[in-house]
């Protein structure tokens, strides 16, 4: 499985009169992790929706791969792209590798058997999020992380190219965030994921782009796009940001109090429009796998 | 931290290991296949057995295999048995067989689509949409299409009830139980008022009080001839509902996740919601209204299956067939010799089942609102 370039052009999505996205531009090339940041109601699940096809653009598109992922038909896409979302189950119990198993049903015909290839798929998946323990539990009765888990589990074992994360790290503790992202970080796809920690995303994230009022504010290389300026303009708060000794990414620390004139240089955000991004004006910051380990 | 990911408990399934651990909790699917395979013959058998005039097991034996044709079967002794067995006991039989294995099935794929364990035929109101189809047909007496001109009206009625039901209980893209089962009660009361209503004014009185005795649900009367239209609608439902399994299962997953994972949901839910509706309406046209069978059964065939649709549904439609066939040998039996309505009797072992799942379903989202 290669990996996918993902590209959003122009979109915007509507609920009634009020704008959820308005004119988001992004592009994801292949084997990426791209961070999508931003206050709460900024749009990013919104942004999701549409890249994994629930949402219906107003205007614009969506291109996986070049193609536009609403002419493709959803069986289709599914085998490219997996989403691990925020939607409760049915109310119908199942058990956690029966959940994972949902993964395969993209790559099956209608009448088609589980093989000994999918038992191996779904047993690697759920030992990548380790949760192999987990296999014969029911999944209604999991805690918060652990169901978090087999749904990554279960877009793992949907082998995407393109995987889609809304705020995957919810509910896990601090190591299964780690090991989560680690995940991601390692896997041979492009990815796009929606994050609610700024450190975890400069740590693990090749770019970042912000969003507010359903708008991109800037995007970038973390250390590009994560200045206190920025911090104060979308979030309202005062923040320092260093460089760590030894991850080489940007490091965010929040201080009390209201953002003062002081910590505001007079240079706006930057923000590179993808269509010039996508020509590597500035080089991706030193592999943030590689420098830890 | 990246070491920490592979070190999977001891107590994970080998990548190679075919069914997990899954098993050991639940019993083999052959095995429950099978076993409910003897059981209906078992109920069959009983169910040709047992009544006003009671013939011996073996007996029955020997007539159904010498009705068959088997040569080797000697002859019955008892010509009045014959009758009773073959004219009268074995039809209704296979009617109560092939209606609790459609409303089981029926019922299993609708707690699947409209993604709530509490759905069902009856309770939803789509078995009262069909009533009144077919009462319509009856009191106004058109047949435009010959004999099947009922069941084609109660399968319009079907898929209508079934389509406002849903419509009313589906609020930004989610169905809460209380909502669903309160629009389907109040859809189900509308619709027998306006029964009644047709059934009390038409000026044919004892054609009313018949129509009135089958809108309780029942099998009496059920004659070879008009089996095989039940018969292909479970057929029908039950093998496209059987290749459709894995959509079933997707389903659970939730709407936006199903479609992740390729299923084009709407598209999915309309055809399956006509395929449903011309099941319940057939099954409806031949026996009545006959309730909860559809809620009770998929529940405890997913306690023993699990909730794969691929083993639920022909469990589901094996026990439901068994269900009924003994359902209706106590409704015959238990008030001896008057015979109650089939309907009634799974009303008095449903309503307290679909209570307990009531609560059983709000202590869980208690639980996980705690955790």
């Amino acid at each position: 499985m290669s990996a996918t370039e993902l590209a959003v052009e122009g979109l915007t999505l509507t609920a009634g009169a009020h704008h959820l996205v308005r004119d988001v531009s992004l592009t994801a090339r292949p084997g990426e992790v791209i961070g999508l940041v931003g206050p709460n109601g900024s749009g990013k699940s919104s942004l999701l929706r549409a890249v994994y096809r629930v949402l219906r653009p107003d205007t614009g598109c969506v291109r996986v791969n070049g193609a536009d992922a609403w002419s493709l038909p959803v069986r289709r896409l599914a085998r490219t792209l997996a989403a691990v979302v925020q939607e409760s189950g049915a109310g119908i119990d199942l058990t956690v590798r029966e959940v994972v198993a949902m993964g395969r049903t993209p790559h099956k015909r209608l009448l088609d058997g589980d093989t000994a290839e999918d038992a191996r798929l779904i047993g690697a998946a759920l030992e990548a999020v380790d949760a192999a323990g987990l296999a014969g539990r029911s999944f209604d009765r999991l805690s918060g992380g652990e169901r978090q888990r087999v749904l990554i589990a279960r877009a793992l074992a949907q082998q995407p190219s393109l995987l889609v994360l809304d705020e995957p790290t919810n509910h896990l503790d601090i190591r299964h965030q780690l090991d989560v992202l680690g995940i991601l970080r390692r896997l041979p796809a492009t990815v796009l994921v929606a994050l609610h920690d700024l450190n975890l995303a400069a740590y693990y994230c090749d770019r970042l782009y912000v969003l507010r009022a359903g708008e991109v504010i800037a995007s970038g290389t973390p250390a590009e796009v994560l200045t206190p300026y920025l911090l104060a303009e979308v979030y309202g708060v005062t923040a320092e940001v260093a460089v760590h000794p030894r991850t080489g990414a940007p490091q965010v620390t929040f201080l009390p109090g209201e953002p003062t004139a002081a910590i505001r240089p007079v240079a706006p955000p930057p923000h590179r429009p993808a269509q010039e991004g996508s020509g590597g004006t500035s080089p991706l910051p030193e592999e943030p796998g590689g420098s830890s380990r | 931290m990246t070491d920490t990911v592979r070190n999977a408990p001891a107590t994970g399934t080998g990548p190679g290991r075919k069914s997990g651990e899954g098993g050991a909790r639940r019993v083999s699917f052959a095995m429950v296949l099978a076993a409910l395979g003897i059981l209906l013959l078992v109920s069959a058998t009983a169910g040709m057995a047992i009544g006003s005039v009671h013939v011996p097991p073996g007996e029955v034996w020997r007539i159904v295999t010498h009705a068959l044709g088997a040569d080797w079967s000697a002859p019955v002794p008892s010509r009045a048995h014959e009758t009773i067995v073959l004219k009268v006991r074995a039809p209704r039989v296979a009617l109560g067989a092939v209606t609790g294995a459609g409303l089981a099935v029926v019922g299993t794929a609708m707690q699947a689509l409209v993604r709530n364990p509490l759905a069902e035929p009856y309770l939803l109101g789509v078995s009262s949409g069909a009533s009144l189809g077919a009462v319509v047909v009856i009191v106004f007496g058109v047949s435009l299409l010959g004999p099947v001109s009922l069941s084609a009206a109660a399968f319009a009625g079907a898929l209508l009830t079934l389509l406002l039901v849903y419509t009313t209980a589906r609020a930004g893209g989610r169905i809460t139980s209380a909502r669903l089962v309160l629009s389907g009660v109040a859809v189900a009361s509308v619709l027998t008022a306006v029964m009644d209503l047709l059934l009390l004014t038409t000026g044919r009185g004892n054609e009313a009080r018949a129509v009135l005795a089958w809108t309780l649900g029942g099998l009496g009367g059920v004659q070879w001839g008009t089996l095989w239209l039940p018969g292909a609608a479970l057929l029908l439902g039950t093998v496209v509902l059987v290749v459709q399994a894995r959509s079933l299962n997707l389903l659970l997953a939730g709407e936006e996740a199903a479609t992740t994972m390729g299923l084009d949901v709407a598209r999915f839910r309309a055809r399956m919601f006509v395929l449903l509706s011309l099941v319940t309406g057939v099954l409806v046209a031949a026996a009545g209204p006959i309730g909860f069978v559809g809620l009770i059964l998929p529940h405890i065939v997913r306690l023993f299956v699990g909730g794969d649709h691929r083993r639920v549904l022909p469990t589901a439609a094996l026990a439901g067939a068994v269900f009924l066939i003994w359902a209706d040998v106590a409704a015959r039996t238990v008030a001896a010799p008057m015979e109650i309505p089939v309907g009634v009797l799974t009303a008095l072992c449903g309503g307290p089942f679909f209570l307990w799942l009531m609560r059983r379903d709000a202590r869980r989202d208690a639980d996980r609102g705690v955790g």
